[in-house]
């Protein structure tokens, strides 16, 4: 493997709660452009270990670098702010507001920074972030929810309009909690091929997720996590066939 | 106009600017047509505009605003006893400092959210307080309250030979600003300050208070840093609460530490919530009816309700008297007490929520008996 491809490196994390050891020694390289996934089953570490990447758990040993620059310390709005952007298990979103200004907001941390006093301005002259965030919802197929409230979306749809927020800020790296989780079939493919559309727009992922569907249509690399450890690394294809992989995870869905 | 404020935007805003300064005319019938109730009615109306900037829009209750209204008070006084009688300067002074007030209370209590964040501004609060009626004494005259007296240095007055006979009166442009003169300043302000909290709620920055309001987490993982906006939105509703305890010093040039005590801090959590919290007009229609019936009901007594019931039987109207007479006067407060409960539990959104619900029933009882196929739908 190229080292320079690599643009998420997480080294050596551990990550303890008291007795209970999440992560052991993680080991985990994602490289540009490429769609990894993180399968494991329930209590496995996969959103802990989502959650240390993204700053909102700080590991107990070990570093996350993203693209040189050491994540582990930082806030999580620093590091959304050097790119990297994440969709939740449960949808987290502004309940209150509409749909469009829940997009919207994203757009604007992209373009504005960390905090900006534009209190004066009127959001209604904000015509060039309204049109982008049009423009994302046509992409997931939400342009007639535009004006709902986000609180009163199904929650498949709840989910689309968070992919669409972190979307729109054309991150770096995209970390997707389990998007498809609670959709319907239909819902699901529809994510799937809006997933592949952005994967041809050479944007990272990491991606965790239970619906083996979904992994095998997505991933070009599989990491498999049990009780805190990696105990398999490779394509699709590799970790099929892997027997510990059968034991651990895949032989039970049998 | 498009860009710079929306249609509706502009007929609020008209629309609140004749309702205003044509108070004196509407609520004369109502018997509150006269210039002190009207001042008061202004300066609590910014009161609770600038509180609502920070609760309404952004969520965190603070219990210790009335703090930065007495120090606006103090600073507006002080600002008549040493530079000059004008009102302007006095304003500017009083917001400035009340600003810095908040900016440090704000630093600090913003550390934490939710109830424990209400229960540090209450503290502070209660500290100003303490600090204004004892500690502080050579600031703030203790329990007699700052006053003006003819031997103030007032350096700016003299400096132009102004000297005065008599009890000290705060002046703008040289006149004098009691009555309705004081009651068209103070209504300046208001619709000032209504307009900024307009243009504040219909910017980018409004949008992330009440971003930073329904979901902060996702706000964080979003790329922003919240602390800034909250602390933001804290001092503006600190220099708001600044201006309107000044605007009080200004009709009535004495500042007490009683202004800065925690029942003036839970008033203004009532007015706004009576009223409709995060709407705009709510707080301020909120802050006016309390007032209104401060004034009324405390000024009732006995004798009045004897006469009001007299058309009842002799032993029931006494019965009524008495039953009656513990909710006016000093009791007045029990009615208010009353009266939030019953609001809170009908109308969780205030009046305004009241208002939007009476407004939806005429317009679907009149689109279904005329038109009912003109009701336009959200395209599904």
């Amino acid at each position: 493997m190229e080292k320079s491809n690599v643009v998420l490196h997480v080294a050596d994390v551990h990550k303890r709660f008291g007795g209970l050891h999440a992560l052991a020694d993680i080991d985990l390289q994602v490289e540009e452009g490429k769609t990894h996934a993180i399968i494991g089953p329930n209590g496995a570490g996969k959103s802990t270990l989502l959650n240390v990447i993204i700053g909102k758990l700080a590991p107990t040993s070990g570093q996350v670098v993203f693209d040189g620059t050491v994540l582990t310390g930082r806030k999580p709005y620093q590091i959304n702010q050097l790119g990297i952007a994440r969709v939740f298990q449960t949808p987290e979103i502004f309940a209150d507001l509409s749909v469009l200004h829940n997009v919207m907001i994203p757009a604007l941390a992209k373009r504005d920074g960390m905090f900006t006093l534009n209190m004066l301005r009127s959001l209604d002259s904000e015509t060039g972030i309204r049109a982008e965030a049009e423009h994302m919802l046509e992409d997931v197929g939400m342009t007639n929810r535009r004006e709902m409230l986000a609180g009163s979306l199904s929650r498949g749809d709840k989910r689309r309009m968070e992919l669409a927020m972190c979307l729109i800020q054309h991150p770096r790296l995209l970390l997707l909690d389990e998007p498809t989780a609670g959709m319907s079939r239909h819902d699901t493919n529809t994510t799937i091929e809006l997933l592949k559309k952005i994967k041809s727009r050479g944007m990272t992922k990491v991606i965790i997720e239970h619906d083996m569907h979904v992994v095998f249509s997505l991933a070009d690399k599989i990491s498999v996590l049990a009780q805190g450890r990696i105990i398999a690394d490779g394509s699709p294809d590799e970790v099929r066939g892997n027997p510990k992989v059968q034991e651990a995870y895949l032989g039970g869905a049998h | 106009m498009t860009t710079f404020m929306s249609r509706n935007d502009l007929f609020l805003f008209l629309g609140f600017t004749i309702v205003v300064l044509a108070m004196p005319i509407w609520l004369a019938p109502f018997g509150a047509g006269y210039p002190d109730l009207l001042q008061r009615f202004m300066i609590f109306g910014i009161f609770a505009v600038g509180f609502n900037i920070l609760f309404g829009l952004t969520g965190y209750l603070s219990f210790g605003h009335a703090a930065f209204f007495g120090v606006g008070s103090y600073a507006a006084v002080w600002s008549f006893k040493l530079l000059t009688l004008d009102a302007i300067p006095a304003m500017i002074f009083a917001v400035l400092i009340s600003g810095l007030f908040a900016l440090i209370i704000g630093f600090l209590c913003l550390r934490r959210s939710g109830i424990y964040f209400s229960i540090l501004t209450l503290a502070f609060a209660q500290m100003s307080y303490n600090l204004a009626y004892s500690v502080l004494t050579p600031i703030t005259n203790g329990e007699t309250g700052l006053q003006l007296t003819l031997a103030d240095p007032r350096v700016l007055d003299a400096a132009v030979g102004q000297t005065f006979v008599g009890q000290p009166v705060p002046t703008l442009l040289g006149q004098q600003l009691g009555g309705y003169a004081g009651f068209y300043f103070c209504a300046g302000f208001l619709i000032l300050a209504f307009f900024i909290a307009q243009r504040i709620a219909g910017s980018p920055f409004g949008m992330m208070l009440k971003a930073i309001k329904s979901n902060q987490t996702r706000m964080q993982f979003t790329g922003f840093n919240t602390r800034p906006y909250a602390l933001s939105a804290f001092v503006i509703s600190g220099m708001y609460a600044g201006l309107a305890g000044a605007l009080l010093a200004v009709t009535d040039p004495l500042a007490g530490a009683e202004r800065m005590q925690w029942t003036a801090s839970g008033e203004v959590v009532l007015m706004t919530i009576l009223g409709g919290v995060g709407t705009l007009v709510g707080p301020v229609i909120g802050a006016w009816i309390i007032k209104y019936f401060e004034n009324i009901l405390s000024a009732l007594n006995d004798n009045i309700l004897a006469r009001f019931w007299s058309f009842l039987p002799e032993g029931v109207a006494d019965v009524v008297v008495k039953i009656t007479s513990k909710f006016v006067g000093d009791g007045w407060h029990l009615t208010l007490g009353l009266a939030f409960v019953i609001v809170v539990i009908f109308l969780p959104g205030g009046i305004m929520e009241g208002v939007r619900r009476i407004a939806a029933a005429f317009r679907r009882s009149g689109s279904s008996s005329a038109k009912p196929s003109a009701r336009t739908q959200p395209a599904e």
